[in-house]
């Protein structure tokens, strides 16, 4: 009936890259394709709240032809259209792995939103969840479901960090303690042995999806609340712990 | 919905269609012997539907003043249709000739004196290899007005055709009557183009946003073409109050709303030079 | 045919509801380009707006709507090719008929996993959105005033777009809403009564504002919708 493969072998690998707005999602994106797109066939998704202006941007760093490289429009509504309704989202997905088939990896970029936004566990299959060092070393400790839950959680633009009085070391490790130990990485596109680490991610990630050994994880909804800043410790509730894969930390919401 | 041509059943139509008044007037073209130049066939006129051979009037898309066409001018012998009267016209494009159409003034549409519906319909056929050029006069809906307005193309699917309406919401100064139309285009049978428009007193919303808004004057021009079957020129919304779209099918609609029949008919002009020659005036 | 089903009224709000999954929430209806283009300015104009549309777009979706879920009904899914013809003839905007068409292949595609039916897959690649409305509601027991009635509540989209794209009050937007409860109702009537006339007959109301703004629309630098 609707073009819903089932096998991993004829799928991509759909990767979201969520987080609030002016993090990096849009660089981080085009670092992997930069770095990845001689190794994977790749495909870009980007969700706007304006118009296609990231979908723009892309283009024209000319990280991927252009074709392939789509805009979702999302009636300035991008969390509902990554999470409460992910049909134009999904249909964008299936069109391009059709039109390009085969496709390895099928990025999704969520239009910049909160700390709450993460995606549907229907649309992608693992997500990558970006904070920025600018936005305040506190944010990775005030958690949330995308910080606690994505798959991998990016720090990014941490050369900034002595500029906006952020101690980036401090700042991974509330983050890692977020995460009860899930991989956090500290990215700036100035230093290039991080941009490595994130490529590494992204392959091993392929690599277990393509195994059948990725199940994809809801990092959850938003939050129901979240307790005070003065443990150091925040999470959110209403998670079950599940099963483990090749990072040895995931959660499950079944 | 409101497409009968029969005249209106109710009580108080029935007793307005004791004077009223109906014709049923018809032309045809044809290719003349010599193989390329066009000619009238039959010219019926009847009663107000006046209809003479004409000479070249003003600009005209396509034909061009060219003198080998065949000329068609429909007058009003008197004024209206006012309400209860109803109206026929029958055109006949005959294979590989060309027809032009011309108005000699616009169409005002009256009251008749009970508030009746007044109708015009229009059935028009264009065969293989034919081309129409409809280069009508405004119509304009007098205050209480009440008329239903119905136009019918029959396209062979080599026929080209352009045809030119403007309507507008009452004389100077005043409101609209109660106004509806329906244009429909077929091609080789199957449905191009097909709206209706209605505005008056009775129309919940025409003066809207999404419809008139507070337009005094809307038209449109349609022309079909069988080249445009590959190759359909390109959207272009060249004025706020103005667009030129491609339909599903070969054809474009030109469609503006203007505050008055100057500045539509203005618009309508512009529309026409973005499909270039020899559409261009 | 045409009233309710009393055992069907759940199903009915299902469809009619704008959580439903299909993509609905990028799309104003129309009313932003109507706001960009400065001609909706203030409630008055909103509801005139709204009233407007529900009797020229509204109508026709209705009648189409209503008609694809008689034939969908008497497993007559041979007609709709026909169908999806006139209505295309019955939009000059390009613009207009790929929203139209976007929306429809969203909703085959979220009622294609919420309820799996043949006729969702039958409907081809990106089907005109009356036509699978018609279609989903009779997929749900549903008849042709349903159908008609579930398109024209979801054509009011613009209702809720004027939150985010005017100085509105919500309840005076809902009050519109409420006000035009009964024409919508006498709307989804008329439809009903069409559902099985030829198509070439069905209703065909234009709205030629609406048409030159969603050219315009499609082509402007920022937006918040879609359409």
């Amino acid at each position: 009936m609707h073009d819903h493969p089932s096998h991993n072998e004829t799928r991509a690998l759909r990767l979201g890259v969520a987080g609030p707005v002016g993090t990096g999602k849009s660089s981080v994106i085009a670092a992997i394709c930069r770095q990845l797109r001689d190794e994977f066939a790749l495909g870009v998704i980007t969700n706007d709240i304006y118009t296609d202006e990231d979908a723009r941007f892309l283009k024209s760093a000319g990280v991927l032809p252009a074709e392939r490289i789509r805009a979702v429009e999302t009636g300035s509504c991008p969390h509902t259209a990554i999470r409460d309704d992910v049909t134009m989202n999904l249909i964008a997905v299936e069109d391009m792995e059709r039109d390009f088939a085969p496709l390895d990896i099928v990025l999704v970029e969520s239009g910049g939103d909160n700390l709450t936004a993460t995606f549907s566990p229907a649309l992608v299959d693992a997500q990558i969840f970006v904070l920025d060092v600018a936005g305040g070393g506190d944010v990775a400790r005030k958690g949330g479901p995308g910080i606690s839950g994505a798959d991998l959680l990016v720090i990014n633009k941490i050369d900034l960090g002595e500029h906006v009085d952020v101690d980036v070391d401090r700042m991974v490790a509330d983050a890692t303690s977020a995460r009860k130990g899930g991989p956090v990485l500290a990215l700036s596109r100035k230093r290039p042995e991080t941009v490595e680490q994130l490529c590494a991610w992204v392959r091993e990630m392929h690599k277990t999806y393509a195994a059948g050994g990725h199940i994809p994880v809801d990092p959850g909804p938003m939050a129901p609340h979240h307790h005070g800043e003065g443990d150091g410790h925040t999470h959110s509730h209403g998670h079950s712990h599940g099963h483990s894969h090749s990072h040895g930390y995931t959660h499950s919401h079944d | 919905m409101r497409d009968s041509l029969l005249p209106d059943p109710s009580p108080r139509g029935l007793a307005r269609a004791i004077g009223a008044m109906f014709a049923h007037a018809s032309v045809s073209s044809e290719l003349a012997a010599n193989g390329h130049s066009s000619q009238i066939g039959n010219l019926r006129s009847d009663g107000p539907l006046v209809l003479r051979k004409s000479n070249p009037k003003g600009p005209e898309p396509l034909t061009h003043r060219d003198p080998g066409v065949a000329r068609v001018m429909l007058a009003a012998g008197t004024a209206g249709p006012l309400g209860g009267d109803g109206y026929r016209f029958d055109v006949h494009v005959g294979a590989g000739s060309t027809m032009v159409l011309t108005e000699a003034s616009a169409l005002l549409l009256l009251p008749g004196i009970s508030g009746a519906r007044s109708r015009f319909a229009i059935n028009i056929t264009v065969e293989a290899g034919a081309t129409l050029v409809w280069w009508a006069e405004p119509i304009i809906a007098a205050q209480h007005c009440n008329h239903h307005h119905e136009v019918r193309i029959s396209l062979a699917p080599s026929a080209r055709m352009i045809l030119r309406e403007e309507m507008i919401l009452g004389r100077h100064g005043e409101t609209p009557g109660d106004f509806t139309s329906r244009l429909r285009i077929t091609r080789d049978g199957a449905p191009l183009y097909d709206q209706q428009l209605e505005f008056g007193p009775k129309a919940a919303g025409f003066d809207g946003a999404a419809v008139l808004g507070a337009a005094r004057a809307t038209g449109s021009v349609i022309a079909v073409d069988p080249a445009w079957q590959d190759a359909p020129p390109q959207a272009q919304p060249y004025h706020p109050q103005a667009v030129l779209t491609p339909l599903a099918g070969p054809g474009v609609a030109i469609a503006a709303v203007a505050p008055d029949s100057l500045e539509l008919r203005n618009l309508l002009t512009q529309g026409l030079q973005y499909l270039g020659p020899p559409w261009a005036i | 045919m045409g009233q309710v089903d009393l055992g069907r009224q759940a199903a009915l709000l299902l469809l009619a509801d704008g959580r439903l999954p299909a993509g609905g929430y990028a799309h104003s209806g129309g009313l932003e380009p109507a706001v960009i283009a400065g001609r909706v300015r203030n409630m008055a104009d909103l509801e005139a707006f709204l009233t407007g549309r529900a009797q020229t777009a509204g109508l026709v979706a209705a009648a189409f709507a209503a008609a694809a879920c008689a034939r969908a009904s008497r497993d007559d899914l041979a007609a709709l090719p026909e169908l999806e013809a006139e209505f295309d003839a019955r939009i000059p905007s390009p613009e207009l008929r790929k929203v139209s068409r976007d929306l429809g292949r969203q909703l085959q595609r979220a009622m294609g996993s919420i309820h799996p039916h043949r006729y969702f897959s039958a409907l081809g690649r990106a089907p005109h959105q009356p036509l699978v409305m018609g279609v989903a509601a009779s997929v749900l027991g549903l008849g042709p005033q349903d159908a008609a009635l579930a398109i024209l509540h979801d054509n009011n989209a613009g209702a809720a777009a004027a939150a985010k794209l005017m100085r509105v009050d919500p309840f005076e937007v809902h009050a519109i809403l409420a006000r035009a409860t009964g024409p919508l109702d006498d709307l989804a009537r008329r439809a009903a009564e069409t559902a099985d006339a030829d198509p070439a007959d069905l209703p065909a109301p234009s709205a030629p504002l609406a048409d030159i703004a969603a050219e315009h629309h499609r082509r402007a630098d920022a937006r918040l919708f879609a359409s």
